[in-house]
This record gives C-alpha cells, structure tokens and sequence, in this order.
C-alpha cells in the first residue's frame, strides 16, 4: 500500500510541474512580462521606470526558464519558472498581479462555488441513477423509448438556453427569485436554488442516458444470465447483482467531477454572478492576472490528480479482485 | 421566388473569380477528404455493409437527410466570389441577395409591417407624429397591413405547390438513379423500408420552398439590433458552426491516430511519454485550457493586426484559432482510446503471427492496424462532433469565441441576452439561433447513434441478441 502510494506520487509530480510548464509557455511565448505590466499600469504615458518597478514588485523581472547571471543551481533555481512553481508547490499563493491575496481571496470563494456544486453533484446522482436503473429495467417498452428519445434531445440542447430560459421564466415572468447575485447567510438560498436546478436540468439527459448505457452494458453479462436462470427475480437481478457491479463506471465519473467542485461551473458563476471560484477564474482569464491562473490551473490539476488516487481507491474497495501495490 | 433572378442576373454579368479565405480553403479541403474516404469505402465491403446500415436506419437516414443540408448551407457559404471593388461575397450571400439587402433600422418582430420601436414621422408638411414605422423591406409589397394574413397563406399555399413539384421531381430522379424504369418509380416508391426517408425528404422540400417563398417579401425571423435579417444571420451561423467543428476534428485526428497508435505499438519510453503528455494535457481543466490558448492567440493576432488588411481575414484567422485551440486539446481522449485499441489489436493472434513472421511494420500498420481501428475513430469523431458546435455558443459567451464580427450562434445569442429584458420581449433572435443549434446538433447525435450501433463490434448481431431477448 505504502509502496503504491509513493509509486503514484512519483508518477504525478512530474505531471504537475508539466501542467506549470505548460501554463508558463502559454502565457509567456506571446505575452511578455512588459506586456503585462503595461496592461496592469495602464496602456498610456507609462515609464520605463514604471515598468520596471512593477516588474520588480511582482517578481516578474527574473529571466523566465534560465538565468544566465547566475551559477550553478541558482542559475535554474533564480528564475520566474522555478520561483513561481516552488511557491505552488507549498501552497502559497502570493499575491495576484493585480495586488490582492490570492489565498485569501479563494478561501473567501470556495463556498459559494460548493454552495452550487455540491447540492447539483448529489441531486443529479438521486435524479439519474434511479432513472438509469427504471430504464434499463424497463428496456425495449414505450417508457425506454420515450425517456432515451427525451434524453437525445435534451443533450442537443445547448446550456445557455436552459440559463436564459430558467432566468427569464422563474426571475423575470413569474418573480421567483431574483435573477442573478448572491447574499450571505440563509438569504443566499433565494439566489442558489435557480442556478442549481439550471444546472441540473442542463446535465441530466447526458447523465441519465449514461447510466442507462452503464446498466444495460452490465445486464448483459453471463452473470446475469446466471441470476436469471436461478429464477430470480427481475428487480432483485438488479439491485442484488447489477447495481453493485455498476458501480465502478459510476465512481469513475462522480471522481472527475470532483475539479468541477472546486473550480464551481465557470460558465453557470459567470451568468449568475455568484462569487465563486469560476467567476473568479473566468475575471482573472480576462483580465490577464497570470498568478491567479496559475494557481487556479494548478489546484484544478492537481484536484484531477487526487481523483485520479481516490478512483484508484475506490476501485480497490469496490471490486475485491483489485488489489493496491500487489502485481 | 422573383428575388433571386435579378441576383443571378447580377453575379453572371459581373466578371467571376473566386477568392477564398483559409477556413473557406481548409473546409472544402477537409470535405474533399471526407469524400475521398466514402470513395474508398464504398469499394470495401465491410465498410460498405456498414455505412448501408447506417443509411438504412430511419434515424441514421433522416439524420443524413438533415446534415447534408446543413452542410450544403455551409458549402455554399464557402465559396467566395470576388466583385469588382466591393468586399467579397459567398453564393450563399448572393442567393439570399433580398434578404441581406433588406435591411431595416433596427428590430422588427417575424412578419411584421411596422418596427418594433417608435420613431418620429412625418405624416404631413410639418406635422411630426410618433409612431411605429413601416418597415423598408417586409411586407412592403402590401398596399395595406391588414393585408398580411391573406398575402402569407397565398405564399403559403404558393409554397406547398413548389415543394410537392420539386418532391415529385426528385423522386423521379432517385428513382432514376437506382435504376428503376419511369413506371417502377411510380408503383414501388412508396416502399416500406423507406417510408421514413421519403417523408424527411418531403418534409425538408416542403419546409424549405415555403420558407423561401415567405423570406421573399418576409422578414420571417424577424430583424436584429441593427436591422438584419436574422433568417440570414442564421444560415451564416451554420458554416461558423460547421467550420469549427470540422476543423478542429481535422486537426484532433492525425495528432491522436499517431500519437495512439504509436504509444500503443511501441511500448517502453515511447509510451510512457506520450502516456504523460495526454495526461498532463487532461489534468488541466478544460475550459481553462481552452481559455487560456484562446486568449494567447488572440494576443498574437492582435499584435500581427497591422499586417492584416482586412477585417474579413483578420475573423477568419481568429475562427481558424479557435479551430486550432480545440483541436490541440480536444486530442487526449480519443489518443487514450487509440492506445488501448492498438495494444489489445497487436497481442491478438494475427498480428502477432504476421509481426513473428517478420511483416514490415508499416505494411502491418496499414494493412492489420489501422482497417480495425476505423471503428473507433469514426465513433468517437462523430459523437464529439456535436460538443465543439455547443462549445462555440459558451465560448464566444465569455468572449473566447469566434470574433464578434463574425455571424455565429453564439454571437446571436450573446447579442440577443439583454435583450429579454425589454418590452415587449424580443425574442426571435434568441430562438432562431438556438433552434438552428438544436436541429444541427440532434441531427449529429442521432447520427452517432446510428453509426456507433453500426461500427462497434461489441455491438454487432451477438450483442444485439442477447440485449434483445433480455
């Protein structure tokens, strides 16, 4: 177990510092750290000296993978690349380009973005696995036709129109809730509960068909058969021997949501200006604050990483048969 | 539909040239090769056998039906022509001359006589009164707005004759083509197994000779902010749509076939490279990859403004980046399928057998691997197909997308957002861009369906018997 553990580790800090490197190169084969003081100062009447104070203050006026300056380790070690990582690497954050406290200002956003998450991760599990189930039970009748027909052509609808059409029916015509924003408190359920069922809504056909693929793959396995012809019956086949199999492809697809938790739907925190963390990325994107990037591609990174682990995990404890660190 | 000869008239007397921009180049290059592959598997037998069960199913042919005229659209917006010192325009634009000539001043709701929004007038010398305008183009053939009703059910009723002529006439010419006589076409049209086709067939003729009818003195979608007509702007949004999704599938195949299969023959440090490229690559979270390219580009492009010197080309270039941004990270998913394909492939007996009898690796490649790797790439591009079309919409929301200037759903839609807001509610915009979506995106998905249930082996006559008897 100890020895898998480490085996991992060791296979995913180079991934991480391969996600570093690749969000440096993104932002810097066309964005210079000039560039971006320019944008921060102001485009007009700035100085040299102005520039270069900015570059100074945010640590952005060290050579980016290489400093020749320098000897020896320092020569890799006194650059932007390998300060900016280190520091991720510890969790601190530092502060963005534009002055403020990165770390701060995501412990201040993580709840939000889990105010939405978590209640649309656990609805759409108690809406779609059932469904999934009744369907796959219920195959080749007029209720499986109907449902997959519904689910097709709820998949071909886009997103946005399940964000405009919830806002401008419950906000606007029948004056529900409000339409976008956000409260402390209790007050904030007036604000959640649209932006939850939207999103809901908005992922349900995928999900549920999903499932009904999951399940049927499952029934048509030889153990089933075997259950069958014991003469069980058909709803014990299923809750007794189909769904603990199901399992697995089930947890594989709850883990990868887990970035998606953390990050908050960027696109849903955005059209409902809720102060989350995807409303944060999606500023700080626009805005061209590389730090607060960079730390939010690392936390996602490294978040899928940890999914990745606990699928591992979770594998190990739902099917005896895996077994961690043995060959 | 007397609009369109005058505009024929126009594009045969001016001198012709076509002048394409890359996107246009790349797209009628990529049908190209999606036309030489149907050519070759035609000649195959399993693969014939194949897409003929694809074509067969209701849905798979209806499905067709719907995409070829989607992309028959996006075809004839393609094609740029070049016009004596004016800006360069498609076939499509010239076919729909009346339409995108018939500009009004700003919204105007479907089939409406008047703008949405006041206006001062002149009724008499002098005499300024505030009221709602006539439009400019629809409805003014009419003498009198109370007129409307009769005048749409005549081009209705105008409509309906033409579709079920141009039905009739390709039916005969189907028919034709299938090598039946003139007097088998008309006992044995009607046949069970195409019911379903003949009826989209139908339904598209119909549906699409009295739009035509309608759109010649209609606005039938209504106008936008500035006074286009949003009929217009939504077949122009098809080819942005398609163009995205086609491009950036071209550019995700080579990357995931080489690199998948490569990975998955090779084995070693060959594979362990490109088995942690893809998984760094897909540990980042999409959007913000997606994001974060896209702005990069754009970037770039803004600073090579200056030596581009028209605005057409300067969209089109950013279109082309967005292409190249899904595709450079769209790749992982279908690499990580690849590989575990070819390496199940390769320790199957008869390519072990001709590897140990000492095949060359590219004659093994060609003639083992890659026939029984089709399958695979063929589902897995045509069920991504449809998400790059709904990532166009989201992009281009938070302003990562397809340039403003460019006509595109998402651009519809984002123009279209605020205006919900106001009184009356203007919706038509919003609608047509989302309905356009809709329809080529069901098409699409239903598509994959069919072409999954076709080309998965596990799903083959064995699968489907013991899923059936259950």
């Amino acid at each position: 177990m100890t020895a898998w553990f480490v085996r991992r580790l060791g296979y995913f800090l180079p991934i991480l510092l391969g996600v570093n490197l690749l969000t440096f190169a993104l932002f810097f084969v066309v964005n210079s750290p000039d560039d971006m003081a320019r944008r921060h100062l102001g485009e007009r009447h700035v100085s040299p000296a102005a520039v270069s104070d900015w570059k100074r203050a945010h640590g952005y006026d060290r050579p980016a993978f290489l400093n020749p300056a320098q000897n020896g380790l320092a020569m890799v070690t006194d650059t932007l690349f390998f300060a900016g990582s280190s520091r991720l690497f510890s969790f601190n954050f530092g502060r963005s380009d534009g002055g403020r406290h990165i770390g701060w200002d995501i412990r201040q956003r993580i709840w939000p973005s889990l105010a939405i998450a978590l209640p649309v991760l656990i609805l759409e599990l108690l809406i779609a696995v059932p469904l999934g189930l009744a369907v796959a039970l219920l195959r080749g009748s007029a209720f499986d036709r109907g449902l997959t027909l519904l689910c097709v052509a709820a998949m071909a609808i886009s997103s946005l129109f399940f964000i405009i059409a919830g806002q401008f029916l419950f906000a606007r015509m029948l004056r529900l809730m409000p339409i976008s924003g956000f409260a402390e408190g209790w007050d904030a359920l007036r604000f959640l509960l649209l932006p939850v069922v939207v999103q809901v809504l908005a992922g349900l056909g995928a999900r549920v068909r999903w499932n009904r693929t999951v399940f049927l793959e499952e029934t048509s396995r030889e153990y089933v058969r075997t259950a069958r012809a014991k003469g069980l019956s058909e709803a014990r086949v299923l809750f007794r021997h189909v769904l603990p199999n199901a399992a697995l492809p089930l947890i594989t697809t709850i883990v990868v949501t887990l970035p998606g938790l953390f990050l908050g739907s960027l696109i849903t925190e955005s059209f409902f200006a809720i102060p989350g963390l995807g409303s944060y990325t999606i500023d700080a994107i626009q805005n061209q604050d590389f730090a607060i990037v960079r730390t939010m591609v690392f936390l996602g990174s490294l978040l899928y990483i940890l999914g990745l682990l606990l699928t591992d995990l979770a594998y190990a404890w739902a099917d005896p048969r895996i077994r961690l660190g043995g060959n | 539909m007397p609009g369109l000869i005058p505009a024929f008239a126009s594009v045969a007397t001016e001198p012709m040239g076509l002048q394409l921009l890359p996107t246009d180049l790349l797209f009628l290059g990529a049908l190209a090769l999606a036309a030489v592959y149907g050519h070759s598997a035609a000649r195959e037998p399993l693969a014939r056998a194949r897409w003929s069960r694809v074509l067969h199913s209701p849905g798979g042919g209806i499905a067709c039906l719907v995409l070829s005229v989607y992309l028959a659209v996006a075809v004839l917006d393609s094609v740029r022509v070049e016009r004596a010192e004016q800006a360069p325009l498609t076939v499509l634009d010239l076919v729909l001359t009346p339409l995108r000539t018939g500009m009004e001043t700003t919204y105007s709701a479907p089939f409406a006589t008047h703008a949405h929004a006041r206006e001062n007038l002149e009724h008499a010398p002098g005499l300024w009164v505030r009221d709602y305008p006539r439009l400019k183009f629809g409805g003014r053939h009419l003498a009198l707005p109370e007129e409307t009703a009769r005048d749409l059910v005549r081009r209705i009723a105008l409509g309906t004759a033409l579709g079920f002529g141009v039905f009739v006439v390709l039916t005969l010419v189907i028919n034709q083509l299938r090598g039946r006589s003139l007097r088998g076409a008309i006992t044995q049209w009607w046949e069970p197994a195409w019911r379903w086709h003949w009826s989209a067939l139908g339904v598209l003729c119909l549906g699409i000779t009295i739009v035509g009818c309608l759109a010649d003195g209609w606005h039938v979608l209504g106008t936008d902010k500035v006074g286009q007509d949003v009929l217009y702007l939504s077949l122009k949004s098809v080819r942005t749509g398609l163009v995205l999704a086609v491009l950036a599938s071209l550019i995700t195949l080579p990357i995931a076939l080489v690199l998948g299969v490569l990975a998955g023959y090779r084995g070693g440090w060959v594979d362990d490279v490109i088995q942690y490229l893809y998984t760094t690559l897909s540990s980042i979270p999409g959007v913000l990859l997606i994001a974060a390219a896209a702005l990069s580009l754009d970037l770039f492009l803004s600073r090579e403004a200056g030596a581009l010197h028209s605005l057409a080309l300067r969209a089109d270039l950013r279109l082309l980046a967005l292409c190249a941004v899904l595709g450079l990270t769209g790749w992982t998913s279908l690499c990580r399928l690849l590989r575990a394909e070819t390496m199940k492939l390769s320790t199957i007996e008869f390519v072990a057998s001709a590897r140990a009898l000492g095949s060359p690796s590219a004659a093994l490649l060609r003639r083992h691997l890659l026939p029984n790797l089709m399958p695979l790439v063929i589902i897995t591009t045509v069920l991504d197909f449809s998400s790059l079309v709904l990532a166009e919409a989201v992009l281009t929301y938070i302003d990562i997308g397809v340039d403003p200037s460019t006509e595109s759903w998402g651009n519809l839609i984002n123009g279209a957002r605020l205006e919900l807001a106001r009184e009356p509610v203007i919706w038509w915009s919003l609608a047509s861009a989302l309905g356009g979506m809709f329809g080529l995106v069901l098409a699409a998905n239903v598509f994959a369906d069919t072409v999954r249930d076709a080309f998965d082996p596990r799903l083959g006559p064995d699968a489907k018997g013991v899923q059936g008897r259950a």
